[in-house]
């Protein structure tokens, strides 16, 4: 789903055809990455803005899927990113209720990270 | 009595209604939109109610009905307020083994530890607050001999309140018992995972408040929780869960320029020192079950210790024996007194965990117990339940800097004191701790150097309402518990006055 680019993340097809009913819904999309207590550590799915990024957050890359017209942004706190940086993520999804403001959990969906090593090929290549 | 009977079946103690409403000034008010959304157990996976669906209509008129009450109820007087406290805590006493099943149904946890700890917490959390509103004073400032400077606490107004899912009853206490106490009315969210329980309570309470003084809307988070966040009309919003969310409140707050405070969680060491098995005595197995506690509520705590550092002198020992008194906790029936592990709250947290176990192994993590879902069969085969799970790998694994909120535990040694404390606060949270020595001394300047808002020396996961729970770095901004929460729900009011008849003398 990234255009075969080595990449940070990629998307999973049941995950992307809900970003395709998302974007339809609700218009241009984004993610952040979050990390704590309760729904920490899962994806957080927000219409494109409504998060507003800062300085230290990092744009892990861009998810390319088929149906919605632009790249959906992923994003991550820079503190958090140190700790990750070294794993490569799909966004896959499951049945469940998040709490937070994910814009997926009333449709009794929540975005999950899957995550493997980044190989070292990958490393020197991001 | 070895297991409570089921909501909904004979001889529970406890019956949860078809459905449930908003309520709102007093009363139960359907939703605007007319929507509704099921709400299932974890024990078994099955649906048992469903609730109301929030959306901004429904928080605007919430909104309306504590600005409604705000007036009279911050003008109560404050053995008034915390007469009602006491009348509350009285009914959650009285009531404490309907609210325990129901709190267990509701969100998975043992009812052992609903009876023993979250129930009898939240009524002394109401009793504590009662008490400190009675004991609280404002000051007087002599500035010069004709000048003084009052200071009074008044309340906020309309404050705002979004609940977490892993104690939805005692979490709602601690905001909701400062809250009242301080003056203040409240429009409350509670979790879209565990919305029946504090329906419950009420029903049990109800009667007790003036209308519009507690509203409460059910909702997920981007159609209720986001619209009350982001009201205009709020002078307050308090938060518990994630820091992504977190930040969008901050942000949400920062819009409307009112107080925040967030409670976003932890990845909290637990550290072992050396001397704490010189002895195999009662304190050493006071040890084992602190290295334990990572399992109690399933692990879905903010400060669960699900970093154990060891001291490399015991290191092989202690994690044997510990790793033996964590395989003696089975998930089972959460209706069972004796069950000390219950289910996971949701599917979403089970998937989850067990993609954490997943990058733990593939990391290099080692499993020394545990790693896999459990199915204690029967009906409880449909609910969410995970072996209680113990690894041992470094610091820089991401199983030791991610909260998992899950019954799993990362372990690792160290040699001497500074790498003790370099491993503990080399984390992006600071919201727990635990040390364990039988040095005072060592203990002491643990918990000192340690970055982290409650450190538990030679005790854990102990929540009295007399002392101060809250996160250093990225666990948050402000305090729960503790009589100090009434400032965060009160404004200062200086009044300066001048006694002198006389002018200034400057213009």
């Amino acid at each position: 789903m990234n255009s075969g680019e080595i990449g940070r993340v990629d998307v999973t097809e049941r995950a992307a055809e809900l970003l395709r009913s998302l974007r339809q819904r609700y218009g241009a999309i984004m993610f952040h990455q979050s990390g704590g207590c309760c729904d920490g550590s899962a994806p957080m799915c927000y219409l494109k803005g409504e998060f507003r990024t800062g300085v230290h957050d990092v744009h892990l890359g861009d998810l390319s899927v088929p149906g919605v017209p632009e790249r959906i942004e992923v994003w991550m706190s820079g503190p958090q990113f140190e700790y990750w940086q070294h794993t490569h993520l799909t966004i896959d999804v499951v049945t469940g209720r998040g709490s937070g403001f994910s814009l997926e959990a009333p449709d009794g969906l929540r975005f999950l990270l899957r995550s493997r090593l980044l190989t070292e090929e990958e490393l020197n290549s991001l | 009595m070895p297991q409570y009977a089921a909501p909904g079946t004979a001889g529970s103690v406890v019956e949860y209604r078809a459905r449930y409403d908003h309520f709102i000034g007093g009363e139960y008010v359907p939703p605007a939109e007319g929507g509704y959304f099921e709400n299932p157990t974890p024990v078994t996976g099955r649906t048992f109610t469903e609730l109301a669906r929030g959306t901004a209509a429904d928080v605007e008129k919430a909104v309306d009905a504590a600005e409604g009450a705000a007036r009279s109820w911050g003008k109560t007087a404050p053995a008034e307020r915390a007469g009602v406290l006491l009348a509350i805590a009285d009914r959650v006493e009285e009531n404490l083994e309907k609210l325990a099943v129901a709190e267990s149904w509701e969100n998975g946890k043992p009812v052992r530890e609903a009876l023993a700890a979250d129930m009898p917490l939240a009524v002394d959390h109401f009793r504590y607050f009662a008490g400190a509103l009675r004991a609280q004073e404002g000051t007087i400032s002599q500035i010069d001999e004709d000048t003084v400077a009052y200071h009074f606490h008044e309340p906020l107004g309309v404050v705002g309140q979004i609940i977490p899912w892993n104690f939805p009853i005692l979490m709602a206490t601690w905001k909701l018992a400062p809250a009242l106490a301080g003056g203040n009315t409240v429009v409350l969210k509670p979790a879209e995972q565990t919305p029946a329980s504090i329906h419950v309570l009420l029903e049990l309470i109800a009667d007790l408040l003036p209308a519009g003084v507690i509203n409460v809307v059910n909702g997920f988070g981007v159609e209720a929780g986001k619209p009350l966040a982001s009201n205009p009309r709020i002078n307050k919003i308090a938060f518990t869960g994630e820091t992504t969310t977190g930040r969008l409140i901050l942000q949400y707050a920062s819009e409307n320029i009112i107080p925040a405070t967030v409670e976003l969680g932890g990845k909290s060491p637990n550290i072992f020192f050396d001397d704490v098995a010189a002895a195999d005595d009662a304190f050493h197995d006071k040890a084992l079950e602190g290295f334990a506690l990572f399992a109690l509520n399933q692990g879905e705590v903010c400060t669960c210790p699900s970093r154990a550092l060891v001291q490399r002198g015991i290191y092989d020992e202690f994690v044997a024996a510990a790793v033996e008194r964590t395989e003696r906790s089975a998930p089972g029936h959460p209706l069972d007194t004796e069950t000390r592990i219950g289910a996971q709250s949701s599917n979403d947290q089970l998937e989850k965990i067990l993609a954490y176990i997943d990058i733990g192994k593939q990391e290099g993590a080692r499993i020394l117990t545990g790693g896999g879902r459990a199915d204690p069969g029967g009906e409880l085969s449909g609910g969410y339940y995970v072996e209680p799970t113990v690894f041992e790998g470094h610091n820089r694994q991401r199983i030791f800097q991610e909260e998992i909120f899950g019954p799993v535990v990362s372990v690792t040694s160290f040699g001497d004191y500074e790498e003790a404390v370099e491993i503990a606060n080399d984390t992006l949270y600071g919201l727990g701790a635990g040390v364990w020595s039988r040095s005072g001394n060592t203990a002491y300047r643990a918990a000192r150097d340690i970055q982290a808002g409650r450190v538990w020396v030679n005790n854990y996961h102990s929540y009295p309402a007399h002392a101060a729970f809250g996160g250093y770095k990225q666990s948050g901004i402000g305090r729960e518990t503790h009589k100090m929460m009434l400032d965060h729900y009160q404004q200062t009011k200086n009044m300066l006055v001048s006694y002198s008849v006389n002018s200034m003398g400057l213009f």
